[in-house]
């Protein structure tokens, strides 16, 4: 009986795994494949990786994404760290209002969010499309931070604040010394998180920008036009990159898990 | 020294890009030269055209969200039911395909269904003549599943595995068989994580853009598709009922999440009771 | 300040009693949102007292450390320290440290980087530090302990931190709010001892606030009882034990019989229907009063022994471990008892109450002032005060 059921459960996870996989693994084998039609396999060629890094388009919008990723992490976490502490030490009412504000672009579909930029930006007059897509992807990253390192804040004691100023650091030094420390590990998940929304995005940008292309508009342009053999080289390196990129966050997490417990042995 | 000066900077930068461009949509939305005005709305409402394709989104969503429900639930139930290292694996190998960023995931299918794909090859190699996959509403519905399932998986899980085996016992003590356990005592408990990967599968499926362009062509419009022609093709004229529009689907969106939050927190109260 | 000067006779020590004052607090007010959590307090604290702020929660003493610290400023009035006016100088400027309620301790940082945090930022050499560091694990019994992260201490020992990591800075006052609220009955009483032997040792000023009225008189030298803003006794705490000002005192300090009463004339009062003997005088004649009788004080004795005395029909019986408490009925006041002999529940009794035994309190002019706080005035209280808490950066 148990043996018929277990075998039902692997069944069963076997095909949804299939079909989430098939896709991406299909589209990796084929991005290897010598013609250009993924009907049929005609030989193991490199020559669409070739053709892609030597696709000046492609490495520009590799470009701008990279660096508007890194770019608009780095500004949201220090403003939305910032924020948070601010944010923290708010009286009741004005607290609760910045709160819900900085909740409308997580709870926003993207759609909106992406057309009321556009119309700020041309009402604005803000005319380059690398400065409104940070723009854009600052401010859309800016409360995920806020609401990373909050908690953060929430849990330590306030009175750490104070025990700092009590033992001789003017305000800047007790936030540089103690409360920025304190909270690092919500203002690390912010910054990647920030990172992986601004890599991940297509739908902001599309909207807020014009001009410019990142590697998601690239692509959206694209396949809007049909299958390009390009195009899958290129999703079988940006997977291969963020299967690395989650490797390394969940081996980080996993040896600091591994150090606490150590040192809770060690007592 | 007061701490709130900190957040000075961010609340300019709030005032000036979160909540001025949502004030903008509501403006145009509501204004005409200036004055306010009903006409935008009536006009996004009573336009058949735009109503059958707002039909047609919240109609897939909804199909979508019910396959993701009968689809997932199994999945998150037997990873709850398995060794805990076994199941902290496949749990992962779920979950990865969401870090995928969704244009890939979409253009996936577009390379599997298109008329020279490998689906058709495989068809052409058992002697079956080629089907016209891609561009149908079919075609749609599955990238909408393929997208958002993971999102379905992960909050039932995270529920199932977090509840009490000894219930589970309790039950076959006090005589229940499996089925029933199932239906009395385990799906009532994992209520709140259906809820919430109704939400996170409901509401990105309504306001998806671009799934339908990719899989669907032209010919199926979706809501968001909608709303992309009246801003970018039609441009500045067509803002006023491009933000009638933006706003509907604002509006769409908050009831939906002012439903599932209230069915939660009634989930929350009656525990069992709901079934 | 009446009272405090009063107490002043009862101390031995010439030369202590005249060691001069440290901290004088004049006029302090503090308000939040239109509540007076502080009114126009005026007090001094002398060099070297371990003086100890008594209250309920919500009584302003809190509030009033943390004024002294600089973590609040006042609405009105100044805090002077040696001489010089604080009122407007920030914390870090102070030469007060502060041992926090649940100990504030850096968890970023080792116990050793904990306790040389103050030392770094005045940017003392580091051979100095490592000294003074050393001494410091060594006062509260921590050597050894240097390299270990905070969170893997017990209660006890990260408490140890926390008073190491305020005196290793060599305060000239040091500010306890409630440090030992967390800890267990058994680890408290050990840390009272301690903490009044390094008072002693160091010679250091402790300002010390707790509700808890056994700690007061355990570790203080002078106490200073508080409710709702206004200080209601200053007094050494046999002082305040034996002689409360009022019923606040009476009630909150210790179990009592409170009964309205007459001053006859000076050393007689009538209360319950009877004439008692009494050691108070100065009362104007058939002047309204409060008589207090402690529990302790009266004798009970079974109706069979024939003693003359208030007769009354013991009602409960609680075996308290080192007592039994009674509670005795006499003509329809209910007399809370305590002795060592067992008597038997509805049992009739007679009690008796020496002259030593009775004190007597002035009439308050405003009763409902003076009552110690009902469950909910404490618990608003409270809120006022977290609500000044949180305001106050």
């Amino acid at each position: 009986m148990k043996r018929i059921a277990d075998f039902f459960k692997g069944t069963y996870l076997g095909l949804m795994l299939l079909f989430l996989y098939a896709p991406i693994i299909v589209l990796m084998v084929f991005s290897f494949n010598e013609s250009k039609t993924m009907g049929h396999w005609s030989g193991f060629s490199f020559k669409w990786y070739e053709a892609l890094l030597s696709d000046a388009t492609i490495m520009d919008a590799l470009w701008v994404t990279l660096s508007v990723a890194i770019i608009s992490a780095i500004a949201a976490t220090a403003i939305g760290t910032f924020a948070a502490i601010g944010i923290h030490s708010m009286k009741k009412s004005p607290k609760s209002v910045v709160e819900n504000i900085s909740q409308l672009p997580m709870v926003n579909p993207d759609l909106v969010t992406g057309i009321s930029f556009m119309m700020l930006f041309a009402l604005l007059g803000i005319k380059g499309g690398y400065t409104r897509m940070l723009i854009a992807h600052i401010t859309f990253n800016i409360p995920y931070v806020i609401f990373s390192v909050l908690p953060k804040l929430r849990q330590s004691s306030n009175n750490l604040y104070e025990a700092a100023m009590d033992l001789g650091c003017t305000p800047w030094m007790a936030l540089r010394k103690v409360v920025i420390p304190d909270i690092m590990p919500g203002i690390v998940s912010g910054f990647i998180l920030s990172f992986t929304l601004s890599l991940d995005d297509f739908v902001v940008s599309w909207f807020a920008t014009s001009g410019i292309q990142n590697l998601s508009i690239y692509i959206y342009s694209i396949a809007r036009r049909g299958i390009s053999p390009k195009i899958n080289a290129l999703s079988a390196i940006m997977f291969v990159a963020v299967m690395t990129l989650l490797l390394f966050v969940n081996l980080r997490s996993l040896k600091e898990e591994r150090e606490a417990e150590k040192q809770i042995k060690r007592l | 020294m007061k701490r709130t000066v900190f957040a000075y900077p961010y609340i300019v930068w709030m005032l000036i890009f979160i909540l001025a461009p949502m004030l903008l949509i509501v403006w145009y939305a509501f204004t005409k030269n200036g004055a306010f005005t009903l006409t935008n709305l009536g006009a996004a409402l009573r336009d058949p055209i735009y109503m059958q394709v707002l039909a047609r989104s919240v109609w897939i969503a909804f199909e979508a969200t019910v396959i993701c429900l009968l689809l997932g639930y199994p999945i998150a139930w037997m990873l709850s039911t398995m060794k805990k290292s076994t199941a902290a694996i496949l749990y992962v190998l779920f979950v990865v395909p969401m870090w995928m960023n969704f244009l890939l995931r979409t253009y996936a299918w577009q390379a599997l269904l298109d008329s020279a794909g490998i689906l058709n090859s495989i068809l052409a190699f058992f002697g079956l003549p080629p089907q016209n996959l891609l561009y149908t509403e079919e075609a749609i519905m599955l990238g909408t599943v393929y997208n958002f399932l993971p999102f379905m998986v992960l909050p039932i899980y995270s529920v199932l595995v977090k509840l009490d085996k000894s219930l589970v016992e309790a039950a076959y003590d006090l005589g229940a068989n499996g089925v029933t356990t199932f239906f009395k005592v385990i799906l009532p408990q994992s209520i709140p994580g259906v809820i919430s990967g109704i939400t996170m599968v409901f509401i990105p499926a309504i306001t998806a853009f671009a799934i339908s362009r990719l899989l669907g062509g032209s010919k199926f419009m979706l809501y968001g598709d909608l709303i992309e022609n009246q801003f970018i093709t039609l441009g500045r004229d067509a803002w006023p009922v491009g933000s009638a529009l933006s706003f509907i689907l604002l509006v769409l969106v908050l009831i939906s999440m002012a439903v599932m939050r209230r069915a939660e927190r009634e989930a929350g109260e009656e525990g069992g009771m709901l079934w | 300040m009446g009272g405090h000067a009063a107490f002043f006779l009862n101390y031995e020590n010439e030369d202590w009693m005249m060691s001069k004052h440290l901290i004088d607090l004049q006029q302090l007010r503090k308000e939040y949102d239109g509540v007076d959590v502080l009114k126009n307090i005026d007090l001094y604290i002398r060099d070297g007292e371990f003086l100890t702020l008594l209250g309920p929660s919500g009584c302003g003493k809190t509030t009033m450390l943390r004024l002294i610290a600089g973590f609040a400023l006042p609405s009105s009035g100044q805090v002077v320290m040696d001489g010089k006016d604080l009122t407007h100088v920030p914390p870090y400027k102070r030469r007060v440290n502060t041992v926090f309620q649940k100990y504030a301790l850096f968890p970023h940082l080792n116990v050793y980087d904990n306790i040389a945090f103050g030392l770094k930022i005045q940017k003392l050499p580091k051979a100095e530090i490592e000294t003074r560091v050393n001494e410091m694990l060594e006062l509260v019994n921590l050597v050894g302990y240097g390299k270990r992260w905070v969170d893997q201490l017990s209660g006890g020992q990260q408490q140890r931190v926390a008073i190491a990591r305020a005196l290793v800075n060599r305060p000239q006052v040091l500010l306890l709010d409630e440090p030992l609220g967390a800890l267990d009955l058994k680890l408290r009483k050990g840390m009272q001892l301690e903490l009044k032997r390094m008072q002693q040792k160091l010679g250091i000023t402790f300002i010390y606030v707790t509700h808890d009225q056994e700690e007061a008189l355990t570790m203080s030298d002078t106490i200073v009882v508080m409710n709702e803003g206004v200080i209601q006794q200053i007094g050494t705490p046999a002082d305040i034990y034996n002689e409360p000002k009022n019923i606040f005192v009476a009630k909150f300090i210790g179990e009592s019989n409170i009964l309205p009463g007459v001053m006859l004339e000076d050393y007689r009062v009538r209360f319950h229907d009877r004439e008692y003997e009494c050691v108070d005088a100065g009362f104007a004649q058939n002047s309204q009063v409060d008589v207090v009788v402690r529990p302790e004080d009266i004798d009970l004795y079974p109706i069979e022994e024939g003693r003359t005395g208030l007769a009354g029909v013991v009602k409960s019986v609680l075996f308290m471990g080192v007592h039994y408490e009674f509670r005795v009925d006499t003509d329809g006041f209910v007399w809370t008892v305590h002795s060592t002999d067992y008597i038997a529940p509805e049992s009739r009794v007679s009690m008796t109450i020496v002259p030593d035994a009775i004190h007597i309190m002035h009439k308050s002019l405003n009763p409902d002032e003076q009552e110690a706080p009902t469950a909910d005035e404490r618990f608003e209280a409270a809120i006022v005060e977290e609500l000044a808490e949180e305001e106050a950066e």
